[in-house]
């Protein structure tokens, strides 16, 4: 489903504020499968979903999903196989444009967008029922304004959007970190139930290890742009948070290490 | 004041009004502050009058200025988007070069319609007097295009549009290829520029250089009037409250005018109207920071 073999990703190359945020990121995720990814800040963990999603191009290496290349594609042209769920409320939707046409935006991605009217009966219908099921009453707030929402609400909403119409991923990047915990929850706990539905082939990078062993199927540790930690199945079901932890200082540790030989 | 002054004033409003209809579409829908529209208004006068001047059909003539003005948009966005100058510059640049452009195609500063059939000439004679004639026309007009404009901008592409306006992350995330939206508003819009200088020159009975000097204020004014008289969510209403807008600060302009008292002059009409539209974008500040108090 997801192919990414040797991707490299360099900020800034040949300037003195150079740096290589993904080196040589080698990864292939079977469709189905749904990936947490962690690691230190700088790790590279929102590089990687954002190069999947196409807001650069690899400095080095491939992307294929559905075995296309889509390393040089555009981030519009990619969005038929891709859908994207930012960790900034405000950013997955306009603020200006009411929930429907919002969802109407949604709905049309991938497809031609000719002079159709955007809020068609028959799609109207979709998105009310859609909406009924988040169980947050915004199926009678339609023609509301995207901004008069609460974070969690445009999160929720985000979700919706990215399953109306037909993906081959879909990307979470820190989509709850910016929710106070009750929302936060509630929205973890409709990203599982939509995952499921859909059966949609996931990645999300997330900062709670909670998160990262609750939901899933497979959890990989980003350290400075390298893959650290690949784990699945059976053995991931026997992580606890407390591993997760011990693995992570221990990565951090290595630097210290590094650094006080730099300093001695 | 008038029932001719009056009819002259509104007649003035609506010819103006495609400048607002246009301006809403690249300040409000598309973020794109564009003051292209200075030498777009001329050119679109320029090219219908030595056109008219030249023998061709007056619809014909005034679809070459829509034409016209939507290629300077067209530059304006190609500056924009292929070069990634900063929009404010590339119109700014665009403007200017019309400006020459604009004499090259008239051969001189002014060309005058005199006894020359015009879009409005059939219309004359039918028991209407010409001072209404006008006004009358040019409100069909008006209304055809903010039904095509509020239904355009209700269809998938028309959203896709605003999308890029509002957010152009979310919309590229969504597969909304911008810079195709950014071009076919960019057009959109001078050539409804391009249309008012057409039915300005017409109307008036000449075509001038120097014609487009605050042309984007006077969009803008027509913008922020109308927005601010008719608060809606819903596009229509918004749109009507632009045309709205823009015929209001010309029936404004002519008051002011007609009172000797106030001692304004017409010469002061640039000066008032800038105060008049930053009022206008000062005022909601002002609320705003009162309510935040």
């Amino acid at each position: 489903m997801i192919r990414v073999a040797g991707l490299t990703i360099t900020f800034a190359r040949g300037t003195p504020l150079e740096k290589t945020a993904l080196d040589g990121i080698d990864l292939s995720v079977e469709a189905g499968e749904f990936v947490s990814i962690i690691g230190s800040n700088g790790a590279g963990k929102s590089t990687l979903l954002s190069a999947l999603a196409g807001d650069f191009p690899p400095t080095s290496g491939r992307i294929f999903i559905d075995g296309v290349d889509v390393g040089r594609q555009p981030t519009a042209r990619r969005s038929a196989r891709v859908a994207r769920v930012f960790q900034d409320p405000l950013a997955g939707s306009c603020g200006t444009l009411t929930i429907e046409e919002n969802l109407a935006l949604a709905a049309a991605r991938g497809s031609r967008r000719g002079l159709g009217t955007a809020l068609k009966q028959g799609r109207r219908a979709v998105f009310m029922e859609r909406l009924k099921s988040l169980g947050l009453g915004l199926e009678g707030r339609m023609s509301d304004r995207m901004a008069l929402l609460s974070g969690g609400q445009r999160q929720a909403i985000a979700l919706v959007m990215a399953t109306l119409a037909p993906s081959s991923v879909l990307l979470l990047d820190e989509h709850t970190a910016a929710l106070d915990p009750g929302m936060a929850e509630f929205v973890t706990g409709l990203t599982r139930r939509i995952v499921e539905e859909h059966r949609l082939t996931t990645l999300m990078v997330t900062h709670s290890m909670r998160q990262a062993l609750d939901l899933g199927t497979r959890t990989v540790m980003l350290h400075e742009g390298r893959i650290v930690l690949d784990v699945g199945g059976a053995e991931r079901s026997r992580l606890t948070v407390e591993d997760l932890v011990a693995m992570f200082r221990r990565q951090r540790g290595k630097d210290l290490d590094d650094d006080e030989l730099l300093i001695g | 004041m008038s029932a001719i002054a009056f009819f002259g004033a509104v007649e003035l409003g609506l010819v103006f009004a495609f400048v607002g209809l246009g301006v809403y579409l690249s300040f409000r829908i598309l973020d794109f502050p564009d003051l292209t529209v200075d030498g777009s208004f001329p050119l679109g006068a320029a090219v219908a009058a030595v056109a008219l001047v030249g023998g061709v059909d007056p619809w014909l003539a005034t679809a070459a200025a829509i034409a016209a003005g939507a290629c300077a948009g067209l530059v304006t966005a190609f500056l924009n988007v292929r070069f990634g100058i900063l929009h404010l510059l590339a119109s700014i640049l665009t403007m200017i070069a019309l400006f020459s452009i604009n004499l090259r195609i008239m051969g001189r500063p002014n060309v005058p319609l005199l006894n020359q059939a015009t879009i409005i000439t059939p219309f004359y004679d039918h028991g209407l007097a010409a001072y209404l004639v006008r006004p009358v026309f040019l409100a069909v007009l008006v209304a055809i295009v903010v039904l095509g404009l509020a239904w355009f901008l209700a269809t998938d592409f028309g959203l896709a549009m605003r999308a890029t306006g509002a957010n152009p992350r979310m919309a590229r995330a969504q597969g909304i290829s911008t810079p195709v939206y950014i071009y076919t508003g960019m057009a959109l819009s001078n050539g409804l520029v391009g249309l008012a200088g057409a039915l300005f020159a017409q109307t008036n009975g000449f075509a001038d250089v120097t014609a487009g000097v605050g042309t984007i204020v006077v969009g803008l004014a027509a913008v922020i009037v109308g927005e601010t008289l008719f608060r809606s969510r819903r596009l229509w209403v918004v749109l009507v409250g632009v045309v709205a807008g823009s015929i209001l600060y010309r029936i404004a302009i002519q008051l002011a005018l007609s009172f000797d008292a106030i001692g304004l002059e017409p010469s002061d009409l640039n000066l008032a109207t800038a105060v008049l539209v930053a009022l206008a974008l000062i005022l909601p500040r002002l609320r705003k920071s009162r309510a935040a108090a």
